[in-house]
């Protein structure tokens, strides 16, 4: 377990060191002098003069990437101009928001997917798995922003049923939350689950057919025990890690989806950064979402390493 | 009489030419090829077929509902929706194969050398496309338009370095399947040059699942593109893209349904006929894997 870790992180490692020398290089397209640039509109000499220090505009590029990984290193990912709060606190206020919304997109992606994806596989080639790979190509193909739209055309505006935008705290009132939130975590969800139900189809196709599930089967188990506890247990072993890889799609779904519900979140922070050019916060964000990425795909190898006995063999 | 009895067998089809036999008889993939040629037909021919100025506006027909007179209704000034989802076809078919060629461009030649020659320039080209592909694809899309400023090039640039990472992994891998092969190593036998072996005996035999990537890649910057500039980092204002279109169109959601309703329709449907050709072109290259 170790030695796996170890191997892992060795990869790991560098590959972080290359995502901060691409994140510090964005600031490099900004056209002129990225100080005069950062200040905004306003240009305050006196903010271009502190910004041209705080860079080391004055130093060659490799020291002035050293001086910025020495700060992110110690947790100092540059401060918001607009906000004028550092971008480590803004990120810790935005998460929260957004942790939730993925986390009951996930319920919603597990609960659709692997069902759908075991319905197809135990019924392949015949309606239920053109029906499940139908759907699946929809949700594949279907933009969430418009999808979000249209929820809201039809569960705000024509039913009235749940409210179009807005935020509450689950600390205040959990069932606003809820309300809240259901339309934004389907709409995030939707997508990630066409990936898990062909993921769980695939792997259930490959294990149906191994020598264990005919053992199961010549024993003369029910077909619902095969499945479900002789094949599933194996199949979800790697939907897990080619999951994990979905992550990805969770968090750029959020800056989307965030947008159209006018949720305060992470993805908001983002888009909000860009418009108010605030260059620092964009940095930040995306600095901390590849290594939330990076770090989640770690545990996701480690799980499936804890899983799966012939790895650790 | 063995002359004979070879002249009778039927001269075998070429592997292209099998794949496209085998293409055809996907009719799912025929209907996704039927929508994206009538896609692309409807781009080239926006300027006849476009019903109205998609520029146009008209103070007396502000967020009219569908009528004869506007088929898919007007927006919030007046513009004719059918005429702008027409001409929004353009932005959206530009964006998704310029960005594609640019992946293309950049990834293949780079997953070709880090294939072909191995050792430290394979492992600094890993390296750096682990970084990118460790940044999800539209966050990182999003951070270089913001920093190149918002344009429908900047977003086609943007979207086409983004995806260029699957391409070096893509062609990487099927480069260092076929360099160990017979022929290549024939090739080199016979004193051919590396550059030569690269590109005129290994890069042909990568190309068929670069052109299944490239289909679903198409599909995935169609979204990134109408992504962007729904946020308002793509094609600027008042020139149509179905994107824009949406960002105006979530405002009047109440008001004005139809504003919503066709972009999202036509982004939906560009991108599942992509998804169902490319899906069909995997399936028709590779046997295997249509089980």
């Amino acid at each position: 377990m170790s030695t796996y870790l170890a191997r892992r992180l060795a990869t790991i490692l560098p590959t972080l060191l290359f995502v901060t020398i691409l994140i510090f290089s964005l600031q490099q397209l900004l056209p002129g002098d990225p100080a005069k640039v950062l200040a905004g509109e306003e240009q305050d000499p006196a903010v271009i003069a502190y910004l041209q220090k705080k860079m080391h505009l004055d130093q060659p590029l490799p020291v002035r990437y050293v001086y910025w990984l020495g700060g992110v290193l110690t947790g100092d990912l540059g401060e918001s101009l607009r906000m004028q709060k550092p971008v480590t606190a803004l990120i810790a206020e935005k998460l929260p928001v957004t942790i939730e919304l993925a986390l009951i997109a996930i319920v919603i992606a597990l609960a659709i997917g692997i069902p759908a994806g075991i319905v197809s596989a135990v019924y392949k080639n015949r309606w239920p798995d053109y029906l499940a790979n139908a759907v699946a190509l929809w949700g594949l193909s279907t933009p969430n922003f418009w999808l979000g739209i249209m929820l809201i055309l039809f569960f705000s505006v024509q039913l009235g049923w749940l409210p179009a935008s807005g935020y509450v705290s689950p600390f205040e009132d959990l069932r606003a939350n809820l309300a809240a939130m259901i339309m934004p975590a389907f709409v995030l969800g939707n997508a990630i689950a066409a990936v898990l139900m062909r993921h769980t189809r695939s792997a259930m196709l490959q294990v149906m057919s191994s020598d264990y599930v005919r053992t199961a089967r010549a024993k003369g188990l029910n077909e619902r025990v095969v499945v479900l506890k002789h094949a599933l247990r194996n199949a979800l072993t790697p939907v897990v890690t080619l999951g994990a890889l979905e992550l990805g799609t969770l968090l750029s779904g959020a800056v989307l989806t965030e947008q159209v519900f006018t949720i305060p979140g992470f993805g908001k922070l983002i888009v909000d950064a860009v418009f108010n050019r605030d260059y620092a916060v964009v940095q930040g964000v995306v600095l901390f979402t590849a290594t939330a990425y990076i770090a989640l795909n770690l545990l996701a190898d480690l799980a499936y390493f804890l899983i799966n006995p012939r790895l650790r063999g | 009489m063995a002359t004979l009895a070879i002249d009778a067998l039927p001269r075998e089809a070429s592997p292209g030419a099998r794949a496209l036999r085998r293409l055809s008889r996907r009719p799912s993939a025929m209907v996704g090829l039927f929508f994206v040629v009538f896609f692309v037909l409807l781009a080239i021919l926006a300027p006849w077929v476009s019903p109205y100025d998609p520029l146009a506006t008209s103070w007396s027909a502000i967020r009219k509902a569908p009528s004869w007179a506007h088929w898919f209704g007007t927006d919030e000034i007046g513009r004719d929706v059918l005429a702008r989802v027409i001409w929004g076809t353009r932005a959206s078919l530009l964006a998704g194969v310029v960005s594609v060629s640019i992946s293309i461009a950049l990834g293949v030649p780079i997953g070709l050398l880090a294939g072909y020659a191995g050792r430290w320039p394979d492992a600094l080209i890993s390296r750096v496309t682990d970084a990118m592909l460790a940044t999800p694809f539209l966050i990182l899309a999003i951070a270089l338009a913001a920093f190149l400023g918002p344009s429908l090039t900047n977003a086609m640039i943007a979207i086409g370095i983004s995806a260029t990472p699957i391409f070096i992994r893509l062609t990487r891998a099927q480069v260092q399947t076929v360099k160990v092969e017979d022929y290549v190593e024939a090739a080199r036998a016979l004193g051919n040059p590396h550059p030569r072996i690269a590109v005129r005996h290994i890069l042909p035999n990568v190309v068929p699942p670069l052109i299944v990537q490239a289909t679903l890649a198409i599909a995935a910057a169609v979204i990134a593109e109408a992504s962007l500039s729904f946020l308002g980092l793509g094609q600027q204002p008042p020139a149509p893209s179905w994107g824009s279109m949406l960002n105006t169109a979530k405002n009047y959601v109440e008001q004005a349904p139809w504003m919503a309703v066709w972009p999202g329709l036509s982004i939906f449907l560009l991108v599942l006929s992509f998804n169902l050709l490319g899906d069909g072109m995997r399936d028709a290259l590779d046997p295997r894997e249509g089980v």
